[in-house]
Formats: structure tokens, sequence, C-alpha cells
């Protein structure tokens, strides 16, 4: 039991990376042909990664290496949660501690387009908060229980419960995953907002770090995408796959779809969605059981 | 793989005609696509390994060319594109036009033509990379020799039209020695230890919020030590 | 060895009024004072710990005391009753704020009659000592003592400070230890009569230490606190009344009520006890009265909202919380918890006073502890309690150390601590931890949230799922911006003079250990403190709140925080980073605190917090609140108490 768990974390620690870079070169390429354009070519999330490590890294002050060093242990380690079928509660804990630590990497460099973009960071935090939690208890109302480990051996797809839940959770995804309308605090490259936001005053090693936790975090997002499908069936796995597959691209169309908001209102939209899709999933479920 | 291929670009518009900057933009539409070459429009000198300089370069533009060239991390290259930054261009004779990008940074690759052609400005970026590989290896023998252990930030080099002073010019990019003890005198001159506070008697219960936008002071109204 | 447990229950109750009296005598700040109150509160908190400790460790978890010669107290508490409720009269009449003499009246009279006719709320027992009793023993004990220590030597710098104030720290020292002493009496307290004299004491003793500056304003919100508390007051009295007139009700003591179980009578008088602890607990719409409290000097706002004052409310909520399961009382009163818990938090983001941000969080944390006490389930108990000992810790630290940057740097707004990690290196650890303890994951509070969380959902209440989600979004908000402002490294910025006084800090180290060390004795607490309490309360025996898998992960997790400094120098091993400036358009002055502009002059760059002022500022969000939450006691109050006549 233990040692299975220590192995679906250590394939996850292993393949994450692999497949988070390749989804974001996926991404890139989707976009451009979104855009008419051919893109760069699929690894290019590698190469870029590669380049960042091999260049000299500048910081602003030290303490900057060591908030950006814990951010990338501390999403790892949220993954591996996750993936070895921890607690969902604990998982969202995780990630949301690990998310701090990387504003605080960006207002210790006193930059102002780093402190802005971890000012906005936050309001984001703000906004998705809600929803994490609630798609935590989203699955302990549909299956009874926090633990990955026994959801993912439920008889009916958590969907045919919590199909509020999933809806939100979508929309939370363009916060999460840094897509337009809602990439405030930073963006991906071709979409620029303040400069690069967040990560303005990383460079180098810090600047791998932080892309390379992305790809975790964008293989855990997935993976909770997933949940949504997973019954005891293998075969659901398929189809949990493929849920994946269609979430994905419907982010990337949105990207290319919309203009960036407001903050105010990204916070008062999102809390919309949470409240009305979420919240009314929730009492008709109440209600029910 | 090679570090060539992800080469991001910063660009910067020394005091061109706009003419070189669109087609700086232009490459990166459809037509041209240089993000088929991995190569990055970035916006952030911190991130760039490329500076795409255009237009020449006047007095108020040079110490902001020269900042942002001093916060790329190296290996970094500079392709001055267009004829303006080659070497002043039609403005050489100006009064206010210093000259081309090499007049306050080093330039690897020049890229002429008013403007320049895309086609032309995709081929310097090229070149640039390969020179960008072989500062690469010079970079890794240099490291061994302590080179990146300059601190930058004791470096308070302010420079303003007023005291820019053409003798000097590549200072800021070539004797980082003689910078350090120029920006150490400054600091020595400015900064007076912090007068101790005094306590006022009314706390701080009823202080109004400051507005949540950046706050931009004049040097003199500034609150004490806290900026 | 073998001192019998009640003696030095007895010494708790009774050496702090005599502490008091001693202090109140050294009228100069001297280092006998000093020595005065470092010896007797530790011999105080000794003596706390004792008590504790063997109650915990005696398999007799609850232990009930009937003393047999009860004339004398008796009498003392009819004394003492008479005597506050002239101290107020007196105090009200010199001020011209007569309606608190209305409240103080109508609570006071009332309880007197009943002493008086032989009415009184006579039970069996008189003092119960148990393991609840033991953990606000090791609360008040250990950092109510902690506050006094702190505040012998913080009074004399505030004197330093602020010489308008006429020197009175004598007084306010002898307060604070008659606080300490009520406390003590209260949680050891089973009769209900009893209790009710301990809860007025601390009413009057707040308002007194409020109002210690004397200066117009201290004035107006010391009285506020003093009606809010006795309007509480005068609930818990009208409870005692029903008691009195409903005999067939046969409870007297605190500990009956549990036992009797829920119904229509008793659900009565547990209405209005819980609506006296709203007050005490400063739950929306009684919040007013604790943001007031920030005019007093720092120890008395850090014993007020972290160890004593707030936490009494909370402690009733606990105690009657088995009767208010299913009830519409328990509906309510999570209601009311669940939207103070998000309104605070919300209120919290719009203010940029050090001390106004953790008073929201006080409101806002003691909502939660409320909702989850209101619950009535064991999850909610458990992570209420949970929530009592996290809460007192950090948030006694927090104040205290906002109070020594007070005195540091001569303000304690949010916005001139940006840079603190350089000008007070030492504070600012501190500080960071204490905020850390608040809302991060591995420590305490965010560990209680989630069993409340649990316990929310396990008992169906949709709302307060929602007002948690909400809410939890919010607190981070504004936590992480605090501790964003605190983390900004500016550079060629010069340390100042930390002028902390040894006295404070032997105050501030034992409150920083403790979160680190509570952190790791989690489920060692869980287990040895609090399911005890969930025992008795309860009387059946509950299975564990949070599995030892989830603790193993949490461990993990404690240990990764220490783990990231070693991580990121394996990582950074044969880089030398280079150190530059920041980012400011290539026209960074060269110190990353100007920029050049247009016409070739320096300009200072400060970038300021978000407060979002025009959407959840205090003008436009706190009147809303205070309405809405008016409306839910009144439904509270008429549906409950009006229904039973």
């Amino acid at each position: 039991m233990t040692l299975g768990m220590f192995i679906k974390a250590l394939i996850y620690i292993l393949l994450a990376p692999l497949i988070g870079g390749t989804l974001a070169g996926l991404d890139r390429i989707i976009s451009a042909r979104m855009q008419g354009r051919q893109g760069p070519p699929l690894f290019q999330p590698f190469y870029d990664v590669f380049k960042l490590l091999n260049k000299q890294t500048t910081v602003v002050n030290s303490i900057q290496v060591l908030f950006v060093t814990g951010y990338l242990i501390m999403t790892i380690f949220t993954g591996a949660l996750f993936f070895a079928g921890g607690d969902m509660l604990l998982v969202f804990f995780a990630l949301s501690m690990s998310e701090v630590v990387m504003v605080m990497a960006a207002f210790s460099t006193n930059g102002p387009y780093s402190i802005m973009g971890a000012q906005r960071e936050l309001l984001q935090m703000m906004c998705y908060e809600p929803m994490t939690l609630l798609v935590a208890i989203g699955f302990y109302y549909a299956n009874g229980s926090f633990m990955v480990d026994d959801l993912i051996q439920a008889k009916i797809p958590a969907i045919a419960q919590i199909p509020g839940f999933f809806i939100g959770f979508v929309f939370i995804l363009i916060i999460k995953l840094r897509k337009s309308p809602f990439d405030l605090s930073t963006s991906h490259h071709m979409h620029q907002e303040m400069v690069k936001g967040l990560t303005t005053d990383l460079s180098g090693n810090n600047l791998a770090f932080v892309e390379i936790a992305e790809w975790y975090d964008l293989v855990l997002m997935m993976g909770i995408v997933g949940m949504f499908f997973i019954t005891a069936n293998p075969i659901s796995r398929l189809w949990a796959i493929l849920a994946c597959a269609v979430v994905f691209f419907l982010e990337t169309l949105i990207d290319n779809l919309f203009p960036r908001v407001k903050y105010i209102t990204m916070l008062k939209v999102t809390w919309s969605v949470i409240l009305i899709f979420a919240g009314t999933n929730l009492l008709i479920l109440n209600v029910l059981k | 793989m090679k570090i060539s291929k992800s080469p991001w670009v910063l660009h910067y518009d020394g005091s061109s005609c706009n003419g070189c900057d669109i087609e700086v933009l232009a490459t990166m539409t459809p037509l041209y696509d240089v993000e088929r070459f991995g190569i990055i429009n970035t916006g952030n000198p911190k991130h760039a390994d490329v500076l795409l300089l255009t237009g020449g370069v006047n007095a108020q533009t040079a110490p902001v060319i020269r900042q942002l060239y001093n916060m790329m991390p190296d290996p970094k290259v500079v392709v001055a594109c267009g004829i303006c930054a080659c070497d002043g261009g039609i403005f050489k004779e100006c009064y206010n036009i210093l000259g081309g990008a090499d007049k306050v940074v080093p330039v690897d690759v020049y890229v002429p033509g008013c403007a320049v052609r895309p086609e032309a400005l995709i081929e310097g970026v090229v070149k640039a990379v390969g020179i960008l590989e072989e500062k690469k290896k010079k970079l890794k023998e240099s490291m061994k020799a302590g080179y990146c252990t300059v601190d930058y930030s004791k470096m308070a080099i302010h420079m303003t039209a007023d005291d820019y002073d053409p003798s000097t010019q590549y200072d800021a990019v070539l004797t980082e020695e003689a910078l350090r003890q120029q920006a150490e005198e400054k600091i020595k001159a400015t900064n007076k230890p912090a007068p101790k506070p005094v306590a006022p008697a009314a706390p701080a219960a009823n202080v109004a919020p400051k507005p949540a936008q950046v706050v931009a002071a004049t040097a003199d109204s500034e609150k004490g030590d806290k900026a | 060895m073998a001192i019998p447990i009640l003696n030095v229950v007895n010494f708790l109750i009774l050496f702090p009024f005599i502490m008091a009296i001693i202090i109140g005598c050294l009228k100069k700040a001297s280092v006998l004072r000093s020595a005065v109150i470092i010896i007797g509160g530790f011999t105080i908190m000794i003596s706390a710990i004792y008590v504790a400790v063997s109650v915990l460790r005696s398999g007799d978890t609850s232990q009930f005391v009937f003393l047999q010669h009860t004339e004398l107290p008796d009498k003392f508490v009819i004394a003492g009753e008479i005597f506050l409720m002239g101290l107020v009269c007196f105090l009200s009449i010199k001020y011209k704020k007569y309606y608190a003499i209305i409240f103080s009246l109508v609570g006071t009279i009332p309880v007197l009659w009943m002493d008086l006719t032989g009415r009184a709320v006579e039970g069996n027992m008189h003092l119960r000592i148990d393991t609840f009793a033991a953990v606000m023993y090791l609360i008040v004990g250990i950092v109510g003592i902690l506050i006094c220590i702190y505040a012998s030597g913080y009074m004399k710098d505030y004197h330093h400070h602020h010489t308008d104030v006429q020197d009175r720290s004598n007084y306010f020292l002898a307060l604070m230890f008659v606080f300490l002493g009520a406390m003590f009496g209260l949680i050891s307290s089973d009769n209900l009569g009893w209790i009710y004299f301990f809860w007025e004491i601390t009413s009057v003793c707040s308002f007194l230490m409020i109002g210690y500056t004397r200066t117009q304003e201290a004035v107006d919100n010391s009285f506020r606190a003093l009606w809010m508390n006795l309007l509480g007051g005068c609930g818990f009295a009208a409870g005692l009344l029903y008691c009195s007139l409903n005999p067939e009700l046969g409870f007297s003591n605190l500990s009956q009520v549990t036992q009797t179980g829920a119904s229509e009578l008793v659900i009565v008088p547990v209405t209005l006890f819980a609506f006296a602890a709203l007050t005490k607990s400063a739950q929306f719409p009684f919040s007013r009265w604790l943001l007031g409290a920030m005019v007093a000097p720092t120890p008395s706002s850090a014993l007020l909202h972290s160890a004593t004052m707030v936490k009494i409310g909370v402690y009733m909520l606990i105690r009657v919380s088995p009767v208010m399961y299913g009830t519409l009382t328990g509906v309510m009163i999570t209601v009311i918890g669940g939207f103070t818990f998000f309104a605070a938090s919300l209120l919290a983001i719009t203010v940029s006073d050090g001390k106004k941000v953790l008073a929201y969080s006080t409101i806002s944390n003691l909502g939660l502890i409320t909702a989850c006490a209101g619950t009535g389930t064991t999850e909610g108990v458990w992570a209420a309690i949970m929530l009592v000992l996290f809460h007192a810790v950090s948030k006694s630290l927090l104040f205290q150390t906002v109070g020594d940057i007070e005195n540091c740097m001569g303000s304690r707004d949010i916005e001139d601590m940006h840079g603190l990690i350089i000008k007070l290196p030492r504070l600012a650890f501190i500080m960071i931890i204490g905020i850390c303890g608040m809302f991060m994951a591995p420590f305490g509070m965010l560990v209680s949230k989630w069993a409340a969380l649990k316990s929310f959902v396990d008992s169906g209440s949709v709302w307060l799922v929602l007002f948690l989600v909400f809410g939890s979004g919010s607190t981070l908000f504004y936590w992480a911006k605090w501790l964003g402002k605190i983390c900004a490294v500016i550079h060629q910025s010069f340390e100042l003079d930390d002028i902390t006084p040894r006295s404070e800090m032997i105050s501030i180290f034992p409150l920083t250990t403790m979160i680190v060390v509570m952190c790791f004795a989690f489920p060692w607490m869980s287990g040895h403190m609090v399911q005890p309490i969930l025992d008795e309360a309860f009387h059946t025996n509950i299975p564990d709140v949070i599995g030892t898998g989830d603790s193993i992960v949490m461990m993990i997790m404690v240990a990764m925080i220490f783990m990231i400094p070693i991580g990121s120098r394996f990582l950074s091993i044969g880089k030398n980073s280079k150190m530059t400036m920041s980012y400011v358009a290539g026209v960074n002055a060269g110190d990353d605190r100007h920029y050049i502009d247009s016409f070739g002059k320096e300009r200072a760059l400060y970038m300021s917090n978000w407060y979002m002022i025009d959407y959840f500022g205090e003008k436009k969000l706190l009147r809303p609140c205070i309405y809405v939450s008016t409306v839910l006691v009144a439904v509270m109050l008429i549906i409950v108490v009006g229904g039973a006549f």
C-alpha cells in the first residue's frame, strides 16, 4: 500500500514534466494554428527550459532563489500527494501554500511590475480558492471520501452528480492555466501583461524552475479534470483522457477568443459562476441526500 | 539540444522613425512567423537573449539601452536593425543623435536597410544566435574565473542626459570596476544613516489607506525611509 | 508531590487578585515591579500547568467538586456584583453615558433578587475541573501570563512615547491580573451564578482597560464595549432567571445543561447563553466593540483578542454545543458565525492599520469557531477547540510583535512595514511565523479550518460551506499581502534600532516556539487534549477526526518548510547568481526605489498594497453587515425565546 503510493508519486515526479512540457508545446501549436501560423516545434518548451538552465541567473536578492525553489518543491509535492492517492483537501491546501511562496518571491524583489503581478496573483487566488475547495467537497458529496484512492473506485462517474462543480472548475482553470481573459498576474509570452508580471524579475534557473513547476501544475489540473470521469471500470480512464483533451482544447480556444478583463470583472464573474453553478449543485445535492 | 533553439528577443526603439519597429512586429505575423524558430518577443531584458535595437541612439535613450543591456543575463547578443541603428542613418547629423547602437553597447550583428526587411531581420537574428552559442562556451570559462560575482546592485548607475559623456561611452558595459567605485562613492555621499524615527504621539489608527496604484511622488516628498 | 488540585485551583483564582493589589501599590515602573510580575506570573503559570497536566494525566477526566461551605464565597459574590454595578453607575454618571446604567441594572438586579430571596440557581456542584477546563487553564495560564510579562516592559516604552497620557501603568497591570483571576474563576466554575459573576468582572475589566488613556475616543469606545457586553450579561441573567423560574428544568449547573439533552425548555436558556456568548465573542452585530478596543495599549488588545475575553464567549458556546445540535438555535448560531467569518475577512482586506487587520481577523476567526460550535457535531467541536488553541497563541504573538514594531518605528501601518525584513529582521521573522501560523498549510489554524470544513459538510450546512470557502479566499488575500509587504527586500535600506526590551522577548520567544512546536504536536494534542473533551461533551467514544495518513502528510509538509533552504542551496550550487536591479522599464535609478522620468529627474517609486476600498470598504460593507446580523439575532431570540412562552 505505502509502496504503491510511493511508486505512483515517483511516476508522477518523473513523467509529469514530460507530459506537461509536451502539453505546453501542443498548446502553443494549437494557438498558432488558430491564428493562421505554423507555430513552434512541439518540444519548444523543453528547448526553452534547457536554454534557461544554461543561462546565467540574475537575481535581485538572495531570498528570491529560496522562494522560487520552495515553489517548485511544494508544487511537486502537491502533485505527488494527489497522484499517490492522498486527501483532496490537503492537496488544495498544499497548492495554495506553494502559490503563496511564489507570490512572496515576486514581493521580495520590490520591482513595480513584480509587485503588481504579485498583488494580482493574490487576487486571482482569492478568485479560484473557493472553487478548488468546493471541488474537494463536491467529490466528498458524490462519493463519500476525500481520499483520491477511494474516489477512483467510484461506481458511477462523479460528473453525473456534480456537473455544476465541473463547469466551475473548468472556469477557474482559465485562471489557473494563465489563459486570457484572466491572465492578469502573468501571461504566456505571446500575450505580455505588465512585462511578465509575477516573473518579471526572475531569470535563468529561477525562471526555468517556475516553468517546470507550471508543467507539474498543468498535469495536476488535468488529473483533477480526469477525476470527474474516472470510475472503477478501466475503460473510464479513456473517457477521462478524452475529457482532459477536450478541456485542454477548450482552454486554448478561450485563450484565443477573449481579451483580458479588469481585475474586478474577474472577481465578480468568477465568484458568480462559482456561486451559481457549484453553489446550486451543492444545494441540490444536499436536498437530495 | 542547443541553446540556439530558443532565442528570446527584446526589442528596444532607440529613436527610430518607427519604420523598422513595424517590420520587427511584421516578423511575428503569420506571413513570417518567427515563432517557428522558437523566437519570442519578450519585452523583458531579464528573459531575453537577443537585444534588437532600432533607430539611432540619442542622449536620453543611451542610459536606458545600457541598463537594459546590463540587466540581460549572459550570454547575450545585440542586433542593430536598420541603418539608423547601424550608424545613425539619415539622422546621423542631428544635434541629439549620438550615432548607431554601437556607441553605447557592443553590437554583434548589423542588419542594414531602411526600413529593414523582415527576411533580413530574421537572417540577422539567426546569425546572432550562432554568436550566442559561441558566447555560451566563453561564459562557461569566464564563470570559472569568477566573472559573474560582480554585485550589480551596488552599482547605482544613474546617467541622465546632462551627465552623459561620450568619452566614457563603454564604461557601463566594459569597465565595471570603475563604475563600481563611482557608484560606491555616490552611495556614500547620498546615504546618511536613516534618522531614528521620533515616535509620533498619534497612532495611525485612522490613517486612510493609500490608493491602490503606483504612487509616484517627487524625490523631495518621499516619505522618510519608506520607499 | 500530591498537592490537592482543588487547593491549586483556589490559589489560581485568588492569587491573581492578590497580585493585582500588590502591583496596584507599586506605582513607579521599577525593576521591583517587573520582578514581582515575572515571579508572580511564572508562579501562576506553573500552577496552571500543574493543574492542567495532572488533570490530563489522570484517567478521571472530569472532577466535580461540591463545596460544603459556600456561604462566604456566595456573600462575596453578591458583594462583588453590587460593587461592579456601583462602579458602572458611578462611571456612567461621571462620563454622562447614562444608558450603561440601564444595562447594568437590568442585568444585575434580577440576579441579586434571586440571590437574596433564596431562589438562586443553586446546584449540587460548584467547581468543575475537567479536560476542557485544563486546556483553558493552559491557554490562560501560558498565553495570558506571557502577555502580562510583555506588558510590564511595554508600558514603560508606551509612556516613554505617549507623554500626553497620564502614567497609571500600575492600575493597568493590576487590571490585567484581575482579568486573569476572573478567567480562572470562570473556567473552573460550574455554578451558573458564579459564572455570571466572573462574566461581569471581565466585562467591566475590559471596559476599564479600553478607557485607559481617557481620551474622548477611548472613553467612547470603552462605553461601547461596556454596553455591548452588559447587554450580553443581561441575556445571561435572563437565562438564569428562566432557570430559576422553571424549577422543573432541574439544572443550575453548566454541566447539567448538556446532560439533560435537547428539549423545548432547555433550549431557551441555552439560546440566551449563546446570545451572551455572541456579544463576548464580538460576532456581528456586536463586533464594533472589539474594533474600538484597539485604542488601548497593545497588551490589552493582545489579552482581549487572544487568550481571554473573546475566548469566554466561544468557551460557553462549546460547553453548550451538544444541546444545540439540530436545533434552530444551532442553525442560527452557525449562520451568524459563518457570516461573520466571511464579512470580517472581506473587511480586513480594506484596512491598512496593522492592529485593525488583526482585530478583523480575530472577529473572523471567532466567527469560524462560533460556527463550528453551533453545528454541535463532534468534528465541529473538535475543530472549534483546535482553533481556540492555535488562535490564542498566534494572535497574541502577532499583537505583541505589532506593538514592538510600533515602538521601534513609530507606526503600525502595514504600508510602513514595507521591507521590515531589512529594517527589523528579528521582529520580521517572528511576525512571518505568526502570520504563517494564521493561514499557511501545515500550521495549526489551517488544519483546524480543514476539520471545520469536514464537519460542515457532514452536518449538511451548505450555506456554511459556502461562507467558509469564500471566506478562506479573502482570508488568504489579506494575510498574504501583509506577508508580502514584510518580505519585500529594499536595497540600501538601514536596519533600525531594535529597542524591544528583554522582558518583551521573554514573552515573544516562547510564543514563537509554541507555534512551531504545536505544528508537530498536532496529532498528540488531538489525541490527548481534544479527544477527552469530546468524550466528556458527547458521552460517546469518537473516532479520530484526522486520520494518521493525513497526519503523516502534514508532518512531511512541516519538514518540507525547513527543507526548502537546504534544497535551494543544493539547486544553486555551481550557479553564481549575478545581482542586478529590478526591472523598471530601463529607467531604474539604480536603487530600485527611484526611476528617472522623461525630464531626467529622479522620482520616488513605491508600490502600495491593494485595499479595494471601493468594493469592500468599511463605509460600504460594515453597516449592511450589522443590519443583516441584527436581523438574524433578533429572529433567533424571537422564535426560540418568544416561542417558549
